[in-house]
């Protein structure tokens, strides 16, 4: 059972735009999960619509897969461009 | 269902299995501190963690349960591998950073450090505990699932096997698993998922799956039938007869009729038609009096309950044909959208002492499965089902970022770009599982392969219709996995017991051997516990209770992590609260839910409540609980400023 830091880290400036970016880019996603939800819950036939030869449940899943990536990748390089900017 | 076992898969499945577990020991023995094992992380390259996260992540229940509901419930299934994956998101954008930036390795270590609390120590102890166990079920149930159509045993036995071997490596050893075999395990379970879902795709679609030509499929029977003026059936089929009073049965009100052939009963479905009524052939579980099973009329071992799974109706490019040839991923969800698929109804029967189970055919457009609705009720349903598959869906997102053992992994890497790079690596490669997810299960459901009483097995099975190799080893790296997983929550829970509790919250002098000692008793007791519950949940699906340990887990730790990063005022009596309120309502939701009743042999509709997932309301409970007790003890706690400015 360790309880110490995993890594010893310096100060990190940039954790105040990480913090508030981290907390931006998760609204953006909660947003679009929960409409994801709530059209299920509560107009589930529009998710049969079919858009493009499959239907738009299909369509929006794979959407939220592929968002997850997509943000994440954004996130990683906003956070090491702010890193490299501000911990000179 | 009665599997035939083949000795190269026995053969396979055993090496494959020693060749892990020496692989585990040979670099559990070069780390063998625990320090040792954390302090490893510093050297890790981040592609290798990343793979190592789908590796944790990915436990049985992704493959077995996600595949397992797609195969019988359709879009439902995935909207699983959609929550589960979004989880990552709450982990990675508001609790990764700001934790790695306390230099903590897990939630307790990084709630207790700011106050130091005995009643925190205590708390998150127990939901360390409870979580484990939760999250142990699924696992087990995995493993008995895998046993069965591989070696030829019974649920218990696959059960039993994992809970001692584990016990045992856990109780000897000590932690035997480390982040290159996780990478190993998250690669293979990766590549071989592949190979399947391009067979799969190759192998198209077509109405009456063979599996590839090696196994005839069922002909379902379909008879007509009329009732005559006194009441009686008269049925197409002479040699079949039914009882004068079939109507008033509980089988002839559930729309069900029991006929009789040369002195072997079977249950057909009544559908009413134009020319009269429509008969067809359902599959059943009957248990009597004396426990006794009897499978659509037979013992177990005449293999009279086949296997399932077809496609009514196929259409391609609006032409309806008899198979399809291979097919392109986007070519293959959309000849499912335009087809008729048979999913299968299930319906519990009470009738004097004997209850049965019916499944019947429902034949149901592509389009509708590949829509959300088949499992969780959210056509025209009712304010409280919405809220169920409303809960669940929070549950799922919330639960990651609350798991104890999922965020250690963010710590194994030099710095915060690698651990950021590797959780993208990992979110790629689970994403991409999740995405295949979809095709294995409609595979499974359009190639005859479901077992109706237990679904968890249709990945494997899917994977058994390709020949037994690549079975013998998608079971295998499937197996290794509940090894793996099972032995961290193992660990986790003995340490929660032996460091949390009796060092640290009870005080009790130990020396280090002492320790040690209560660690193994511990482990031995929850290893134990874990194989009672692993039987007593035969047969429920391993995802369902894996979303019922992601909302304890959410419930109790999620408001307490996320309260302590974000709010100032938040105390340590609030954080306890918050943990205590948070388990005992997820808790407490679960025992009296629709589902559990049917674990204590009562009928669901007799339960208390109508709704199986706690989250919704326990998630709230919990930060109600947090907000008011650290208000009201401002004064007493210092409250945590400098972790929120951190």
């Amino acid at each position: 059972m360790g309880h110490g830091p995993a890594v010893k880290l310096g100060k990190d400036n940039a954790a105040e735009y990480k913090t508030r970016l981290g907390i931006i880019m998760f609204v953006i996603y909660t947003l679009t999960y929960a409409s994801f939800v709530i059209i299920n819950a509560t107009n589930p036939s529009v998710m049969q619509t079919i858009i493009a030869g499959q239907t738009l449940a299909v369509i929006y899943g794979f959407f939220l897969i592929v968002f997850a990536l997509v943000l994440a990748v954004i996130y990683n390089k906003m956070c090491t461009a702010a890193e490299a900017r501000l911990n000179k | 269902m009665v599997y035939t076992q083949s000795p190269l898969a026995i053969g396979l499945f055993v090496m494959f299995v020693l060749f892990v577990l020496g692989l585990s020991f040979y670099l559990a023995r070069r780390t063998t501190s625990a320090e040792g094992y954390y302090a490893a992380g510093g050297n890790i390259h981040w592609f290798t963690n990343g793979i190592a996260f789908a590796g944790d992540y990915l436990s049985a229940a992704s493959f077995l349960g996600i595949c397992g509901m797609i195969a019988t419930a359709g879009y439902d299934g995935w909207m699983y591998s959609i929550g589960y994956l979004a989880g990552w998101m709450v982990a990675l954008f508001l609790v990764a950073e700001p934790m790695k930036r306390l230099g903590k390795f897990t939630f307790t270590d990084a709630l207790d450090s700011k106050f130091n609390s005995k009643s925190i120590q205590l708390m998150a102890a127990i939901s360390t505990l409870v979580v484990s166990v939760f999250y142990l079920i699924p696992q087990m149930v995995g493993a008995g699932v895998l046993v069965q159509p591989l070696l030829g045993l019974p649920h218990w036995v696959g059960v039993c096997i994992v809970g001692v071997v584990v016990t045992i490596i856990v109780a000897t050893a000590g932690m035997a698993s480390t982040t290159y075999v996780q990478f190993f395990k998250g690669a293979l379970l990766l590549i071989f998922t592949t190979i399947v879902v391009v067979g799969v795709l190759g192998r198209g679609l077509t109405t009456s799956p063979d599996q590839g030509g090696s196994k005839d499929y069922h002909q379902f029977k379909s008879m007509t039938a009329t009732v005559a003026t006194d009441g009686a059936l008269q049925i197409s089929d002479a040699s079949y007869s039914a009882a004068a009073d079939w109507k008033a049965t509980e089988l002839g009100e559930a729309g069900f009729v029991k006929l009789m052939k040369n002195g072997i009963e079977s249950i057909w479905q009544v559908n009413e038609s134009a020319s009269g009524l429509q008969l067809e052939e359902t599959l059943f579980v009957k248990t009597l009096a004396d426990g006794t099973k009897l499978f659509n009329g037979s013992e177990k071992e005449e293999g009279k309950f086949f296997a399932v799974g077809h496609i009514k109706e196929l259409q391609i490019d609006g032409k309806e044909v008899a198979e399809t040839g291979s097919l392109s991923p986007l070519g293959y969800l959309s000849a499912i959208k335009d087809s008729t698929v048979v999913l299968w109804g299930k319906k519990y029967i009470h009738e004097g002492d004997t209850s049965t189970v019916v499944y019947f055919q429902k034949p149901t457009p592509g389009s509708r499965l590949l829509r959300p609705g088949l499992k969780f009720k959210v056509d025209n349903a009712t304010g409280t089902q919405k809220f169920n598959f409303i809960s669940l869906m929070i549950a799922l997102f919330c639960g990651t970022a609350a798991l104890p053992h999922i965020l250690i992994r963010y710590y194994t890497v030099p710095s915060q770009a690698a651990a950021r790079k590797s959780t993208i690596v990992g979110i790629a490669a689970i994403g991409f599982f999740y995405v295949m997810t979809l095709f294995l299960g409609i595979g499974a459901m359009t190639s005859g392969v479901i077992n109706l009483t237990d679904n968890n097995m249709s990945a494997p099975l899917l994977a058994l219709s390709f020949g037994v190799i690549l079975f013998s080893i998608i079971s295998s790296i499937a197996f290794a996995t509940v090894l793996g997983t099972v032995s961290g929550l193992i660990v986790a829970a003995s340490g929660a017991v032996a460091h949390d509790l009796m060092d640290r919250f009870l005080g009790m002098q130990m020396s280090d051997t002492g320790k040690v000692r209560a660690g193994k008793i511990a482990a031995v007791v929850v290893g134990g516990i874990a194989i009672y519950l692993g039987i007593v949940f035969e047969g429920m699906n391993v995802s369902f209770l894996v979303g019922w340990a992601f909302a304890v887990a959410a419930s109790a730790n999620l408001p307490a992590i996320l309260m302590i990063l974000f709010w100032k005022r938040t105390t340590g009596q609030g954080v306890a609260a918050s943990i205590l309120v948070g388990l005992v309502s997820a808790l407490g939701i679960i025992l009296i839910s629709p589902d559990m009743y049917v674990r204590y042999g009562l009928l669901p509709t007799d339960a208390p409540i109508s709704f199986n997932s706690p989250a919704a309301i326990s998630i709230p409970l919990s930060f109600m609980a947090l907000v008011l007790v650290s208000l009201m003890t401002q004064k007493k706690s210092v409250a945590v400023e400098d972790a929120a400015e951190a």
